[in-house]
């Protein structure tokens, strides 16, 4: 009996613990490999000569650094925002008892099954003015039709968000609804008994009870945005120029292509502590929460 | 009966210690390489086929896509990181001296002092073939930067004179544009631009090319002349199409090719595309030096680097390294691919009229010292700097920078990375 007991308390710890050693390795391990890489002279191949955090003073001295950074600004701002407010809008929509919901949801839902180089790739056709959009629309006899953004320097960053957007918003859509389905329904027909029209029930019931829906989406959003790779590989291939670069391509570029990994680790850190700056106070609010 | 019983003994031992005897699998060679494209492709058959038929020697291909061999190098990376290394891997340049420093590259010599290949091949190339002193690597053709791939049909109805100087290049871009076509057949990738800034800026003086890519002279860097040769890619920008960013150079060949371009400025690999479309130098199309450039020549070498493999392999690799330097080969390959031979004692007598002037180019510039390294092939500087140069290239080229400031950015960003 007491065999059976402790087989039974330790048989779970038993089958978990390759998986957490691998994890142990292989994330947490090479997440520590990396920010030892990026403290040293690893040009090629990594090496191990300390150089203390040169490599940071280079990484924040280059250009394609701060560009990077700002096309992050801009591509995450923009793309958690409007996948936001599009996933709000069309959960909402949903979410008025119609009739094909079964249909519809699906039909949202679906590009989240795609993968990003996917997306990528079907944007960038779209979007290409010789075969694309453009080009249809002309042959239609629209001759003076132009839409020539993913070829344009200061536009091209927009067409990353547009695919990321078209590929996000309808899971986000799916987060809502699930939140908009978890309101009480008691609470809204007290606010219909008092008079409140529907436009009002939304704006201070229902999306001021959904708030942890928000910062679920927001983390899920940003970190895709942080890591960000796949899409602009397929869509710009970081251009045109480097017009459409981000920290990811950065640090691929320049650890793998450029044989500077010492540089290319130390970017991969910063990465992980934006990363970090966004996940560690949502998980502070979550435990914060659950005590209460 | 007891010594017969200790030697089946002793060489069953053997047999489970060295490993079951070579087999036909293990005398194959792994070849790693970006020659995908049609013309190449159709070259590389020439070696694959040469090493089974007379030496049933298998190929195994890998091929990874992508000019210029970036994602190549990726793979090779972890290939060799995972204590695999391919057979023999295609490089060029600086990159070769970088994986011979890590101790990866065998060595060469045997076969080399056999065939003699100090004597034959040019000193230039042997610059990238050695490291201290010890062949590591089979070049195989020298290709070269600063050409111009002309429509003729085009340059016949702009008047059929051959450009030979900015000025009169310019004039001939004009003429192109009048005629209703592209002038300018260009792929929207860092390397292809940087290929044109090797002709731009070699095209204003051989000590300037020396000392802004060679020296890397910041004084040349960050001087007028520069600056000049900044204006210039502007002016050259003016005359592509919309559509050009992102473009593979192969499909630029295709858009000179089918008439739809005037002309494209591009390494003489472009020749095979021409070539494989049924195309004759000097009726369909015109080869000629970057205006104002000839008599000097930015090469790059397309290699073989041998890597570091067990022993079976090793013999196999030896057989396509002597292959490789096989004077008929030589002449085979590059009239295929478009290059000049990497031995000087090849004759030119199979190749056509490009061919032979590529080859006669080479050699004039091998004797008048005017045979540089190309800085968008890897042959001036090592990856780190070669790259920081594209930057600056790229993002002026796409207007986001000015002449003024790339000439600024470019001194900081060789600086950053030195």
């Amino acid at each position: 009996m007491n065999i059976k007991e402790q087989a039974q308390a330790w048989l779970p710890r038993l089958v978990i613990s390759p998986s957490a050693v691998l994890v142990l390795v292989f994330v947490y391990g090479f997440i520590l490999y990396t920010g030892y890489l990026s403290l040293t002279d690893s040009k090629m191949l990594p090496s191990y000569g300390f150089v203390g955090l040169e490599n940071y003073q280079k990484l924040w001295a280059l250009p394609h650094w701060h560009k990077s950074l700002a096309n992050l600004g801009i591509f995450a701002g923009l793309y958690i925002v409007i996948s936001s407010v599009l996933g709000l809008g069309l959960a909402i929509l949903l979410d008025q008892k119609i009739r094909a919901e079964g249909v519809l949801r699906p039909i949202y839902l679906y590009p989240m099954a795609l993968s990003f180089i996917v997306t990528g790739t079907a944007w960038k056709w779209f979007l290409d003015p010789g075969i694309g959009l453009q080009n249809t629309v002309q042959l239609w006899g629209w001759t003076d039709f132009s839409f020539t953004w993913i070829k344009d320097s200061n536009l091209a960053i927009y067409c990353v968000v547009l695919a990321a957007v078209w590929q996000s918003s309808g899971f986000v859509m799916a987060m809502f609804l699930a939140g908009l389905r978890g309101v009480d329904n008691e609470v809204i027909k007290a606010a219909q008994m008092d008079g409140a029209s529907t436009g009002t029930i939304y704006r201070r019931i229902i999306i001021p009870l959904m708030r942890p829906v928000f910062l679920s989406a927001f983390v899920v959003l940003a970190h895709l945005a942080i890591k960000a790779y796949d899409l602009v590989i397929a869509l710009t291939g970081g251009g045109p120029g480097q017009a459409t670069q981000l920290p990811a391509t950065f640090m691929y570029s320049y650890t793998f292509t450029r044989n500077l990994m010492g540089i290319g680790a130390s970017s991969a850190i910063i990465m992980l502590v934006m990363i970090f700056s966004i996940i560690v106070p949502y998980l502070y609010s979550e435990l914060r929460g659950e005590k209460r | 009966m007891r010594r017969f019983m200790t030697t089946t003994a002793i060489a069953v031992l053997m047999g489970i210690t060295t490993g079951v005897p070579a087999h036909a699998q293990d005398q194959g060679v792994e070849v790693l390489h970006w020659w995908t494209s049609g013309g190449e492709a159709a070259a590389l058959q020439v070696l694959k086929d040469g090493l089974f038929n007379d030496q049933a020697i298998n190929w195994e291909d890998m091929p990874v896509a992508g000019g210029g061999g970036g994602d190549a190098m990726t793979v090779l990376r972890a290939r060799v990181t995972a204590g695999n290394p391919p057979t023999a891997v295609q490089m060029l340049g600086f990159d070769i001296l970088d994986w011979a420093q890590q101790g990866t590259l065998g060595n060469l010599n045997d076969v080399a002092s056999a065939q003699g290949w100090d004597a034959v091949v040019p000193t230039a190339l042997q610059q990238f073939s050695k490291y201290e002193g010890n062949w590591i690597a089979a070049p195989v053709n020298v290709h070269s930067t600063n050409w111009l791939w002309i429509n003729k049909a085009a340059l016949d109805a702009a008047g059929g004179a051959e450009p030979t100087n900015w000025e009169e290049f310019v004039a001939l871009l004009e003429a192109f544009k009048a005629q209703g076509i592209t002038p300018l057949a260009h792929g929207g990738q860092a390397w292809q631009e940087a290929t044109i800034f090797d002709g731009v800026v070699l095209s204003l003086g051989n000590d300037f090319y020396k000392a802004a890519f060679i020296d890397l002279d910041p004084a040349a860097l960050g001087g007028e002349q520069m600056k000049e040769a900044f204006d210039r890619m502007t002016t050259l920008r003016t005359f592509v199409d919309d559509n050009f960013s992102g473009r593979d150079w192969n499909l630029a060949s295709a858009m000179v090719i089918n008439g739809e371009a005037g002309v494209q400025i591009m390494g003489d690999w472009a020749k095979g595309e021409f070539i494989k479309a049924g195309k004759v130098p000097g009726t369909d199309f015109v080869c000629m030096r970057f205006p104002g450039t000839q008599g000097s020549v930015t090469f790059n070498s397309d290699q073989f680097a041998m890597f570091n493999v067990s022993e079976e392999r090793r013999v196999s690799q030896m057989a396509m390294a002597a292959a490789i330097m096989d004077p008929a080969f030589q002449s085979a390959f590059n009239v295929v691919k478009g290059s000049a031979p990497a031995r000087t004692d090849v004759s030119d007598e199979a190749f056509d009229a490009c061919g032979k002037k590529a080859i006669a180019d080479l050699a004039a510039a091998n004797t008048a010292g005017t045979l540089f390294g190309s800085m968008a092939q890897g042959h001036a500087q090592p990856a780190a700097i070669k790259n920081a140069l594209y930057d600056v290239v790229t993002r002026h080229f796409n207007g986001e920078l000015s002449s003024e400031d790339a000439v600024t950015e470019l001194v900081a960003a060789v600086a950053a990375v030195q």
